[in-house]
């Protein structure tokens, strides 16, 4: 019986997307989740009850400043869970992405000497922070039977939209990962971009104190979508299928680009990392 | 064995651009020069200039399964270039190779381990990294454990671990793992002397057990006990591919060409060395005990600010007996001028009868190669005439030992049985 066989050849400017030699490293995918989030929370006293606590601490934070002092309204809702709904998803995106973005300059020892799908580093990432993102959302669920918000089935929502958040930060995680490798200028400028990003969506706020005229302009972001569409699935208000499909198609687009343009430098990471 | 060919390699070719891109300032300059050549359509017109070189010129050769193959050359010469595109972790510029049959590149130990996971956790870790399955690594683990001897510390971090174990753990990894083409670097020999031996007593098991092995070594004893065929190249060229004997006596030919005049072009070479005051017959021999001088031609391509060089002498097991760098002594880093220079390092030779290979390395600054070679003939050291013990007793030192026994009316040390 022959072995395997495979041909090395130039590097190519556009090659197709290798879905089935993904498949082959998924257990390289696993382990190197598992590693991220084990590093993670490897000597510290909590270990992975960190995942909750950092979201709670950020949403007590935020409902001091914005809800106690600024006074923003929360459409009748309790502030700390309309908070959390959104933040869940936001935290989750901004987190994958940073990660994603920083795991391929991260992953130089491994990048100059064994070959394997470069995407397999930045998707681990993106998993490994989809694990702590399913912690936090306990505390979620104990915020709403504090609050005494009932379940309504809008909750049958989540998976998907949580499935649209991950394409969203994967994509854009791939770009920025893929363009660093060469310009490390990115890694500097996302955490700024991240935290104006923050305030343009409507995570602290309602879309529905932002004017009715300027309203298209916050759809633009596909994150709007995305963070609404949670608050709508865990508070059981109406979800605005407008923004969720434009968040949907600026997934598609962002994940498409991304792995485009990942492929298309991936060859060349060993000799400019 | 099996009668196809694992490795049919086609005109392969590598360029690399010098003086790659690191600042912003740089980055951004480079990026709107690329787009506007772009636009242009003419590349060269602007931009800075680039010095294009390339690290592998052409070279072809096929591997039949089951043969393991040495690589040897200069450093530059582009060993490590054709391991990275053989293992695929960069393409060639042209050319192409046929791969046939599962490939595994160990070009570093412990690579992929993690210093906050415990031993098990990076054995299994390391493990897919290499592409070993679960599965595989399950089945191998307490083989893998047991060879780097940490049993009793499997669920300790690799960062408590000795440097030495964490070495065994990680070569030990490497070593157990399953694959019909192994691509071997010279570095997987570590740690003690003891494990040292068994290192490259694994990777000869490995070699003679049908597997396809490409070897880079500079050390040319393990090439020529691991590989039946030996591929020599210099400067990016295959110049040489044959079997072991002939082709690394023209290796060992080339090295030996003085370096003043040589060819020219090269970079920095060493020269064949000699012990100082010495006449022909006697340039390579010395007597245990000696204090020697060995004298090397450094031939410099170019000014080096902060030079330093390492000596190191190598028994005939392939482990260091010494290795001692001139900043050890006090010497502070030279500033060497492009030219020929001749390096002088005064040693004492206090060793066993035996015949030892000398390894030089200038390094720059940081600690990087500048050159490191190994530089033929080796050196013969002579028993002292005045020892009566038979040759090669154990040990690999010879120095002044007295045993004395005192007489019982001696009162001696207290304490005594």
């Amino acid at each position: 019986m022959k072995p395997p066989q495979f041909t090395i050849s130039p590097a190519r400017r556009w090659r197709m997307l290798d879905l089935a030699e993904l498949w082959r490293y998924r257990e390289l995918a696993f382990a190197l989740l598992a590693r991220d989030v084990k590093v993670r929370y490897r000597q510290t006293l909590i270990g992975v009850a960190w995942a909750a606590l950092k979201p709670l601490l950020t949403m007590i934070v935020f409902t001091v400043v914005f809800s106690k002092i600024v006074n923003v309204p929360s459409d009748g809702h309790p502030y700390p869970v309309f908070l959390y709904s959104a933040l869940l998803p936001w935290q989750f995106f901004s987190n994958s992405l940073t990660s994603a973005a920083n795991s391929i300059i991260g992953s130089k020892d491994l990048i100059t000497r064994v070959y394997f799908p470069r995407l397999i580093i930045p998707v681990a990432s993106v998993g490994a922070g989809l694990v702590d993102m399913l912690i936090s959302m306990g505390v979620l669920v104990v915020l709403m039977l504090i609050y005494g918000i009932a379940p309504t089935p809008a909750l049958l929502a989540v998976p998907a939209l949580m499935l649209l958040v991950t394409v969203t930060a994967l994509g854009a995680g791939i770009l920025v990962a893929a363009m660093s490798v060469s310009f490390r200028d990115f890694i500097h400028l996302l955490p700024f971009a991240l935290q104006l990003w923050l305030f343009l969506t409507p995570v602290v706020y309602s879309t529905s104190i932002i004017p009715e005229r300027w309203q298209w302009l916050a759809l633009l972001n596909p994150m709007t979508g995305l963070v609404e569409g949670f608050r709508s699935a865990f508070l059981g208000t109406p979800f605005d299928l407008a923004a969720i499909a434009v968040s949907t198609l600026c997934a598609a687009a962002l994940f498409v680009g991304g792995v485009a343009v990942f492929e298309r430098v991936e060859q060349t990471f060993a000799d400019l990392i | 064995m099996d009668s196809y060919t694992s490795l049919e390699v086609r005109g392969i070719s590598k360029q690399y651009r010098l003086g790659r891109t690191t600042s912003l300032d740089d980055g951004l300059r480079e990026l709107l020069a690329r787009s506007v050549s772009r636009m242009s359509r003419s590349r060269s017109a602007d931009g800075p200039r680039r010095e294009l070189i390339w690290a592998l010129r052409d070279v072809s050769f096929d591997v039949a399964a089951g043969t393991a193959v040495g690589l040897v050359g200069r450093n530059g010469a582009g060993k490590s270039t054709l391991l990275k595109i053989l293992s695929r972790i960069t393409p060639p510029t042209t050319g192409e190779a046929r791969v046939t049959g599962r490939i595994a590149s160990l070009l570093e130990v412990g690579t992929g381990f993690q210093p906050e996971l415990t031993g098990r956790e990076n054995v299994f870790l390391s493990g897919s990294i290499l592409g070993m399955k679960r599965r595989e690594v399950r089945e191998r683990f307490d083989r893998v454990v047991q060879f780097a001897e940490v049993e009793r510390f499997v669920d300790t971090p690799v960062k408590r671990y000795s440097s030495g174990m964490f070495m065994r753990l990680a070569f030990s990894v490497a070593a157990h793992l399953e694959a019909d083409i192994l691509l071997m670097d010279e570095v997987l020999a570590v740690g003690d002397l003891a494990f040292q031996r068994r290192c490259l007593e694994k990777m000869d098991e490995v070699a003679h057990h049908g597997r396809t092995v490409v070897f880079v070594s500079h050390k040319l004893g393990a090439v020529r006990r691991l590989c039946q065929r030996v591929l020599y190249l210099d400067a990016g060229r295959l110049v040489a591919d044959g079997p072991t004997q002939g082709v690394l006596a023209r290796y060992v030919r080339d090295a030996l060409v003085p370096p003043a005049g040589a060819d020219g072009a090269g970079g920095t070479r060493f020269g064949a060395w000699r012990l100082a005051g010495r006449d022909e017959d006697t340039a390579h021999t010395c007597v245990a005990g000696d204090t020697i001088t060995v004298r090397v031609p450094v031939r410099l391509a170019r000014h080096v600010d902060h030079a330093w060089f390492q000596l190191a002498l190598w028994g005939e097991g392939d482990e260091v007996v010494l290795s001692a760098t001139s900043r050890d002594g006090g010497t502070p880093a030279m500033a060497l001028q492009a030219g020929v220079h001749e390096l002088a390092v005064r040693l004492q030779v206090p060793l066993r009868d035996g015949d030892y290979a000398l390894e030089l390395a200038l390094c720059d600054v940081s600690g990087r190669d500048i050159e490191r070679a190994e530089l033929p003939p080796r050196l013969v050291v002579l028993p002292r005439e005045d020892r009566a013990l038979p040759r090669r007793s154990q040990g690999i030192v010879d120095v002044a030992v007295e045993f004395s026994c005192p007489a019982p009316d001696d009162p001696g040390p207290t304490g005594c049985p």
